[in-house]
């Protein structure tokens, strides 16, 4: 229970599939985990997410497939038999046992010595820093009190891996924030190999180390958060994780082009094709003002301002493009973005770096 | 270990043909532990009375001289008795039923609309008969009822009769007795579905200016049908089969279908006729609750999701 | 709900509920009264009180024998129905084998059979197997027939409104499913359990028809010999008996809903 006692053991899922008669709710996923790590499901309600993680923890029966801990096959074990710990989206506190006799269940299930229970309770409450509330009830604590009971439950038998199910979203959004740091503390000092389920991309993207991301039942791309935001594979997951415009591109004699306008791309052009849209994230747009200095390898747009608002934290714009589309822009509020802020109806241009030009596949 | 490593721990194709097996049979497996869960039950109510019926089923087409066919069930068209006797308990139904709905109907109007504070107390009133064994009220009645019972003494010592009303073992006294026993099946339902409706409905139709009349049948009532219904039809089906109440407050004088089954095992030295009758009971019931699922489902708002 | 219509408008409301509940409510408990009277004639109100309808009842090996063999087989039945009907709901609710709309309905029929039938189907499996009439266990299992619906109904409302992560999380924790059913499902299931216990024992202890058939002489039930003297001849001894059956099958009913209606105003107390 202390900082490294707990060995992180790797898992490997294989051609895992889970059909509903005809609804392949989870569609021949392959993937692995690294020991330790922090991964994150993560997928539109109905994408396979979380009949994923209840095939992992064995309360549904994949119809086939292999799950793999340490090497070790457990597709064919009982929940019970798996040694896995898991945090349920409602905590599943038992209502009829104290917060201490809920931590205990699972080590009284193993016929461990009175003792060394009282011991083994007391440093994990400790832990979730709920020490001293091992005789209270259960309706006695509020609801991050509840999600940290329900974690220490499930890490103070020390199982081969951590699953979570949508663990935060119980919470209000203020608790929820404090959550995600909180825990990603707790996995820093335990790194057990975890897995959790959200459908909640922030959450996601602060929690992980690396996210998987779904989509009816299949698995999209699985990558850090930084390469996921930076370098999605398709539209899917440009759109699903931050905020995106796409402008549709096409290849010419001059090189990749939108409209007739030539793109400077940061990539390989090799891999583009009619599929292809360039992706254009908010917060890396820039309103040119007329002291800006522009490199010769960016690319510029003319449009027009459809909107502008004020959001407090970052200005948002939607602004037509001279081809009719139209995309957000955000600006940070600093004196300097305020004072020149555009008004609806002015005519501006757009500045994106070459370094943020960004392709993605259409499909998806 | 390094994810490259990961990599080539590729599993090889025999292996997930394997699990695919162990995962079937492992399904199958669960699925038959939970089943078995229920075969104690099941063997409870399956040879005490799913076999009994299908056999009385089989044995309603053996007539009186070991004949197969269905002169059983041709007896209750030739024989006067039968006759009798199914218009008997159809009469006796159909009136405990509707004095039940005309007594238990307010009540259940009332409780609905009244704050628990009086409520619960109502409803108190109607659990208590409720749970009552049938067979205590029906003694009951027979003490309010009888010749020198309370009835008939407070009604000559106010001298408004001569001579003392005949209120029990007659069909009188079998109605009065089987309605106390309906009531309480009637209002329950009937109370659930009342509870249920949207009381800033009918706020709504005054606001409009309906009279409180016109609001009641025109909204109150019509939301109430499949409650009213559900209640109704289940007393109906109830009373048919009747035999305690009639037994006793009728004094062998009024016959019902439940009675003539009893005496015909007595009566004919084959179970044929008493089969058949039984059949006819079991099927009119059916009939009745299948119309009913029908009504309420019809009658049913729309709900949401 | 307040209305638009006053309380004097409905006064003939009023009075005919009135009317209703008290011809609900008064047949219901007037034999209490009368097994007090001192005479034969079984009157109300009694010329005189005694106890002697009481000391008649516990004299006659007739009255005690029949409560003795009643009180068994409703125990019986209390404790049959419910471990076979919990079981049964279980399997049904958590479950994904097919037929399970069939064995429900099956268990559930016994509802809408007239009781006369299913006596009848009793008494001939008995009358065919030859050695169950005139015992205690062919009272217990014919009961549990005529009980068997109201556990399933009970406890599948029970296990509807139950939290079924509640025993997921407990077999994650390493709770294989009968434990994680015992320690967990079962602790919070104990007011639905209770109440299968209730109404089984009840209805046992009631159930009269399928009894008329099955038994007589020395395994008669209570209820069965109050039927046959009833019919025969009147014995103010009735009333005594009356009153002992409507005690014993009221009052825990009575007081379960008198809790029931205190927690919940204690409820609506905390939440406003």
């Amino acid at each position: 229970m202390t900082n490294s006692s707990t060995t992180a053991l790797p898992v490997s899922i294989q051609s895992l599939s889970k059909h509903y008669g005809a609804v392949r709710a989870v569609d021949s996923v392959s993937f692995d985990i690294d020991a330790g790590e922090f991964l994150t499901l993560l997928g539109p309600s109905g994408s396979g997410k979380t009949t994923l993680l209840m095939m992992i923890a064995g309360f549904t029966r994949p119809n086939a497939g292999s799950i793999r801990i340490d090497g070790q096959e457990i597709v064919h074990l009982p929940p019970h038999k798996r040694n896995i710990g898991m945090v349920f989206q409602n905590y599943a506190l038992f209502p009829h046992m104290t917060v201490g006799e809920n931590v205990a269940y699972p080590l009284r299930l193993r016929k461990i010595p009175r003792a060394e229970i009282e011991d083994r309770v007391n440093r994990v409450l400790d832990l979730v820093r709920l020490a001293g509330y091992g005789a209270r009830r259960i309706t006695e604590l509020s609801g991050g009190q509840r999600q940290r009971i329900a974690l220490a439950r499930a890490i103070v038998f020390e199982p081969r891996i951590l699953l979570m199910d949508e663990p935060l979203s119980a919470l209000d959004k203020q608790l929820r924030d404090t959550m995600q740091i909180e825990i990603r503390k707790l996995h820093d000092r335990l790194r057990m190999t975890t897995i959790s389920v959200t459908h909640d991309q922030r959450e996601a993207l602060t929690m992980s180390d690396r996210i998987a991301v779904f989509s009816k039942g299949r698995l999209e791309q699985v990558a850090s958060p930084v390469e996921l935001y930076e370098r999605p594979e398709s539209r899917f997951i440009a759109g699903f994780i931050g905020e995106s415009s796409f402008l549709p591109l096409h290849r010419d004699a001059r090189g990749i082009c939108f409209g007739d306008q030539q793109i400077n791309l940061a990539q390989d052009a090799d891999g583009v094709d009619g599929d292809s849209l360039l992706m254009l994230r908010p917060e890396r747009l820039r309103i040119v003002s007329p002291g800006d200095v522009t490199n010769m390898d960016d690319n510029l747009f003319d449009g027009q301002v459809v909107t502008a608002a004020f959001q407090g934290e970052s200005l948002l714009y939607e602004v037509m493009l001279s081809g009719g589309q139209k995309v957000f822009v955000r600006a940070a509020n600093r004196s300097e973005n305020l004072r020149a802020m555009p008004q609806a109806g002015e005519k501006v241009t757009l500045r994106l770096g070459r370094a943020d030009t960004r392709i993605v596949r259409a499909g998806g | 270990m390094e994810p490259a490593a990961l990599a080539e721990t590729a599993i090889p194709q025999a292996q997930l043909d394997r699990n695919r097996h162990t995962l079937n049979r492992e399904r199958r497996h669960e699925n038959w532990s939970m089943l078995r869960l229920t075969i104690p039950a099941l063997l409870i109510v399956g040879v005490l009375m799913v076999a009994p019926l299908l056999w009385l089923l089989s044995m309603s087409f053996v007539d009186i001289e070991g004949n197969y066919g269905l002169g059983n069930y041709r007896l209750f068209f030739s024989e006067p008795v039968y006759v009798e006797i199914f218009l008997n308990t159809f009469k006796i139904a159909l009136m405990v039923t509707v004095i039940s709905v005309l007594m238990g109907y307010p009540v259940a109007y009332l409780m609905s609309i009244l704050p628990p504070k009086w409520a619960g107390p109502m409803m108190l009133a109607v659990l208590v008969p409720f749970w009552t064994s049938g067979l205590v009220r029906t003694f009951s009645w027979l003490i309010i009822l009888q010749r020198k019972g309370l009835i008939n003494e407070t009604l000559s010592w106010l001298n408004l009769i001569e001579r003392p009303l005949t209120l029990v073992h007659n069909m009188t006294g079998t109605v009065i007795g089987m309605v106390h026993i309906m009531i309480p099946f009637l209002i329950l339902p009937l109370y659930a579905s009342m509870k249920a409706i949207d009381g800033n409905l009918m706020r709504a139709a005054a606001n409009v200016g309906s009279s409180p009349t016109h609001a009641f049948f025109r909204i109150f009532l019509p939301l109430s049908m499949p409650g009213l219904i559900a209640g109704t039809i289940m007393i109906f089906v109830m009373s048919l089969g009747f035999y305690i109440t009639p037994a006793l407050l009728g004094g062998g004088r009024v016959k019902m279908i439940a009675q003539r089954i009893e005496e015909s095992l007595a009566l004919y030295p084959t179970w044929g006729p008493a089969a058949a009758l039984a059949v006819l009971l079991l099927l009119m019931t059916a009939l009745c609750l299948w119309i009913s699922l029908i009504l309420v489902r019809r009658l049913s708002p729309e709900r949401v999701r | 709900m307040e209305s638009h219509v006053s309380h004097r408008e409905r006064l003939w409301l009023y009075i005919l509920v009135g009317l209703v509940l008290f011809f609900l409510v008064a047949p219901a408990i007037i034999v209490i009264p009368v097994s007090f009277s001192s005479t034969m004639a079984m009157s109300f109100p009694p010329s005189g009180w005694s106890l002697r309808w009481y000391e008649s009842f516990f004299q006659q090996e007739k009255w005690i024998g029949a409560l003795w063999v009643s009180l068994r087989v409703a125990f019986g039945t209390m404790i049959l129905t419910t471990i076979v009907g919990v079981a049964a709901s279980y399997a049904l609710n958590q479950g994904r084998f097919g037929l399970r709309n069939l064995i429900r309905t099956t268990l559930v029929a016994p509802l809408a059979v007239p009781a006369i039938l299913i006596a009848v189907g009793v008494f001939f499996i008995y009358a065919a197997l030859g050695s169950m009439l005139n015992t205690i266990w062919g009272l217990i299992l014919g009961h549990s027939v005529v009980a068997m619906p109201f556990v399933i109904l009970t406890m599948t409302a029970g296990f509807n409104s139950y939290d079924a992560s509640q025993e997921m999380v407990a077999r994650s924790l390493g709770a294989n499913r009968l434990k994680a059913f015992l320690t967990v499902t079962l602790p919070q299931l104990k007011f639905s359990v209770a109440t299968s216990m209730l109404l089984s024992f009840l209805i046992s202890f009631d159930e009269l028809i399928i009894s008329l058939m099955v038994s007589s002489g020395p395994m008669s039930t209570l209820p069965r010999v109050t039927f046959a003297t009833l019919r025969d001849d009147v014995d103010p001894t009735l009333a005594a008996a009356s009153s002992l059956m409507l005690i014993v099958t009221s009052l825990p009913p009575l007081i379960l809903h008198l809790l029931s209606m205190r927690a919940a105003r204690k409820e609506g107390r905390d939440a406003g």
